[in-house]
């Protein structure tokens, strides 16, 4: 069990390092939300006039938004990461060693959650500098970050099942669209019972994303929210099982070749 | 002569690739569609917000902008090709055979006005099955789509000489970025009297304002700032030109 | 040597006033934080001709080939290619050149055709022509079979040759090859030879080659020049840059080792004797014209030889002799002299 978090550790820190190496990767995760926030909150701020909207502050409102989108973010890097890694046969050189097999995983998801934790308190910051108060308090921040984690390790796992089950670099980022579209038929930008297009509600209230932002969102502007949080801590938890399970298999049939 | 058969064939030869790989075809229709679904088809309760005031519901308001950031996206898509052709070295294919390397730039041009073509036609084209209103007539309608035309060329001059200084791929988001930040940092969810606060000090002085807002005059039949749209617009292609010529001068000096 | 000068008279009239085709003067290249890639070239390729540009990794020879073609302005100096001065007349040299650079410049997203028939109509053939020219020209390099698959599936060899085509579409009068056979195997090596020196004898195309392969330019040259450090430190034909680093060498290995010594006093009759490894040789005073008296004379003293081999200076040794390293590895080296060496079974 020892050796097992070892070559964790290790693992997880090169996927550190290499991201931290390319500095597109680390900056892309950061300036590319608060952009984006920048815009919809300076553009949309005129949504909080609409009767019904939960909040006056549209940043407060909007921040959740970054959390999900940064945690795409690395998520696609990761994915390339570990393509990469098959593309140059360095897997196949640890398939080689006595590593463990779920300790490539491990390590690759350490990774992948160590750069989300880092951004998740970046934005938060950001949220914090520009007068956002989260109405859960301390707690609430905790259980935000945590969230945040989780999200990364399950968004995680997609991106190193799509990675091991392609091994092309180009195919993970492929994946980039997906998930764009995901994020943007959402409740992203209004929240669902603001929604006039019928089927546009409908699509944004199946779309498992809206209840992620909306976990974020209840932390930050009506404070503890049973329901809100059991539905996105729910969905992270069945996309991470489900994926992981998926992931390990993969892993399975590519270093068994 | 021989400046435009090298535009004719870089122009044929970009679009042959765009319309034969999927990949890079489908983004350029899809994206726009996309952005129109979510922006019109998830924010139209926004045209409930008070001093909202368009007349053709949002919908329209928001195929405007969907169109002119087409074009501009337009054109920045087709200077990744050219920085893929340096990257890949084959631009030197094409300075070989070029008695006046203009003709390049022309070449890329044009292929972007054609590829921005058929993304205009497919948004038109759904856009009108959705209903949306439209209250100009054909004259209003063109000087829309004018200003389109004139904003993807602008868009590709910036593109093209990006890639031309860069002459790598990498050069991507150096493109992207300020074509994004200037197209958002304009009244994309509102008209520019419902901005507030910083966003609306941008908005003022971002020529794109001047340009997005006459669009939507154009669709609504009660055009508005018309000779500073145009004014605005036909600036932005002459500094760019400036702009992308120099660069082929940078590029030309570096082989 | 006779072909060339022939070549040369020929196509006079093609080049400048003096009938060079390619010349420089000058010539420096500094890259910005740089070195002087291309420090003080003086180069005159006469019409026809096949130059051999050779040098080792980074001497400077693709940023020449870059300047004489116009894809880079020169620093200082002048450079006159067709005629046409490079800085100030580029539309007429580039219209006058084909240029096959060190990195295949191909799209992998177009057909070999299809490469072809852009080629064509950027040189602005006429259009009725183009399919003809473009069908030729894959015929010509051997690309008809493939001629209808994606550039990204073709071997290395295949993209060599498919940027040849390109460069000769519109029939230019010099062409510029820029390391044309690197990475190639063998039989490919041997076709694009064949092709050069055929543009080279009937078409009267004048080539400027470079490359990093002493056989290339002994094989293909008419003359070679020898580059290091971005200087032109030898120029000559193969043959009058090996005879100006020495003659050639004959050893001679005795079937009984203990014979050794008789060998060497008939070799002396030749030149001055030294040991081998295995038996004795002796550079021939009067080069290779002594060779068949010396096969004679072992042959009179009935001297049972194993194994007589001709050593012949190879530019190898001209660009030790210059730079006092060697061009190439050791092991190429090897491969070297054993190809340049002639061995023969004693009579
Ligand atoms: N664009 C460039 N910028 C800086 N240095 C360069 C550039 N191109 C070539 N060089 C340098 O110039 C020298 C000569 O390069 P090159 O002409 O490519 O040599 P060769 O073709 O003989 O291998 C090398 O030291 C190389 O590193
Ligand atoms: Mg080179």
């Amino acid at each position: 069990m020892h050796a097992f978090a070892d070559q964790v550790y290790l693992l997880a820190r090169r996927s550190v390092v290499r991201t931290a190496r390319q500095p597109a990767n680390v900056i892309s995760p950061l300036l590319f939300p608060m952009l984006l926030l920048a815009v919809n909150a300076g553009g949309l701020k005129a949504e909080t006039r609409l009767p019904g909207f939960p909040t006056t502050s549209f940043v407060a409102f909007a921040l959740a938004v970054p959390f999900i989108q940064g945690a795409l973010f690395a998520t696609m890097n990761a994915g390339t990461d570990l393509a990469r890694d098959i593309q140059t046969g360095f897997l196949n050189r640890l398939t080689l060693t006595p590593m463990r097999r779920l300790a490539v995983l491990g390590g690759q998801l350490g990774g992948v959650v160590t750069m989300g934790l880092v951004q998740a308190v970046v934005y938060l910051s950001v949220g914090l500098a520009v007068g956002v108060h989260v109405k859960a308090g301390p707690l609430g921040i905790l259980v935000l970050l945590v969230f945040a984690v989780f999200v990364a390790l399950g968004f995680g796992a997609v991106g190193a099942l799509a990675a091991l089950r392609t091994g092309s670099g180009e195919a993970v980022q492929g994946l980039f669209p997906v998930f764009f579209v995901f994020l943007f038929i959402s409740s992203m930008n209004i929240p669902r019972n603001l929604m006039e297009i019928t089927w546009f509600r409908d699509v944004a209230t199946a779309n498992p994303v809206s209840y992620l932002l909306e976990c974020v969102r209840s932390l930050v502007i009506t404070g503890w929210d049973g329901e809100a949080l059991a539905l996105g801590f729910g969905i992270t938890a069945a996309i991470t099982v489900i994926s992981l399970a998926f992931a390990s298999w993969a892993l399975k049939v590519r270093m068994a070749r | 002569m021989k400046t435009l058969a090298v535009a004719q064939g870089v122009a044929w030869r970009t679009l042959h690739n765009v319309f034969t790989n999927p990949s890079l075809l489908i983004p350029s229709i899809v994206f726009p569609l996309f952005f129109f679904t979510a922006f019109a088809g998830g924010l139209s309760r926004v045209q409930n917000v008070p001093g909202f005031g368009f007349p053709d519901g949002y919908t329209a308001f928001q195929f405007v902008f969907v169109l002119l950031q087409s074009a501009a996206f337009g054109g920045v898509f087709t200077g990744f090709g050219i920085a893929r052709d340096f990257e890949s070295g084959f631009a030197r294919r094409l300075l070989l055979a070029a008695p006046h390397r203009s003709g390049i730039v022309l070449g890329y041009g044009v292929a972007a006005l054609a590829r921005w073509a058929v993304t205009v036609s497919v948004l038109t084209a759904v856009a009108f099955a959705v209903g949306m209103h439209v209250g100009g007539s054909g004259v209003d309608l063109f000087g829309l789509y004018a200003l389109g035309l004139i904003l993807n060329v602008a868009a590709l001059l910036w593109a093209c000489g990006v890639a031309m200084r860069f002459r790598t791929m990498q050069a991507g988001p150096v493109m992207q970025m300020p074509v994004f930040l200037v197209l958002f940092f304009a009244p994309v969810y509102v008209p520019l009297s419902l901005l507030q606060g910083w966003i609306h000090g941008v908005a003022v002085v971002n020529p794109l304002t001047r340009v997005i807002e006459a669009g939507r005059g154009f669709l609504a039949g009660s055009p508005t700032e018309v000779g500073a749209a145009f004014g605005a617009a036909v600036a932005l292609v002459l500094g760019f030109s400036l702009w992308a010529l120099r660069g082929l001068r940078k590029a030309e000096a570096a082989g | 040597m006779m072909a060339a000068r022939a070549r040369v008279a020929l196509r006079l009239g093609f080049a400048g006033v003096n009938g060079q085709a390619i010349e420089a003067e000058g010539l420096v290249r500094v890259f910005k934080k740089g070195p002087r890639a291309v420090d003080g070239i003086d180069l005159a390729v006469a019409s026809g001709e096949i130059y051999g540009f050779l040098g080792p990794n980074g001497a400077g020879k693709s940023t020449t080939v870059h300047v004489l073609t116009t894809l880079l302005p020169p620093t200082e100096g002048t450079a006159r290619v067709a005629g046409y001065d490079v800085v100030r007349e580029g539309p007429q040299v580039r219209a006058a050149i084909g240029a096959a650079l060190q990195e295949a410049a191909l799209d992998p997203l177009l057909t070999g055709r299809e490469h072809l028939r852009l080629q064509a109509s950027l040189q602005a053939l006429p259009r009725e022509t183009r399919k003809v020219r473009a069908d030729e020209l894959l015929h010509r390099v051997g690309l008809t079979e493939a001629a209808d698959r994606k550039v990204r599936g073709y071997s290395g060899g295949m993209k060599r040759r498919l940027d040849l085509a390109m460069a000769l579409v519109h029939s230019p009068r010099i062409l510029f090859l820029d390391e044309p056979t690197t990475g190639l195997d063998i039989q490919s090596r041997t076709a694009l030879w064949d092709e050069v020196g055929r543009l080279a004898r009937d078409e009267g195309v004048t080539v400027f080659l470079t490359t990093q392969y002493l056989e290339e330019a002994d094989v293909l040259a008419d003359r070679v020049g020898i580059i290091d450090h971005g200087h032109i430190v030898a120029e000559g034909t193969p043959a009058e840059l090996k005879a100006s680093v020495g003659r050639p060498t004959v050893e001679a290995m005795p079937a009984d080792p203990a014979d050794r010594e008789r060998a060497a006093a008939i070799l002396a009759r030749f030149g001055e004797p030294c040991r081998s490894e295995r038996g004795v040789a002796v550079r021939l005073e009067s080069g290779e014209t002594d060779l068949a008296g010396l096969v004679r004379a072992l042959d009179a003293e009935h001297l049972k030889v194993e194994h007589l081999q001709l050593h012949q200076p190879s530019l190898d040794d001209v660009f030790l002799a210059k730079t006092g390293r060697s061009l190439e590895g050791a092991a190429e080296e090897e491969e070297e002299r054993a190809r340049g060496g002639l061995a023969m079974e004693p009579a």
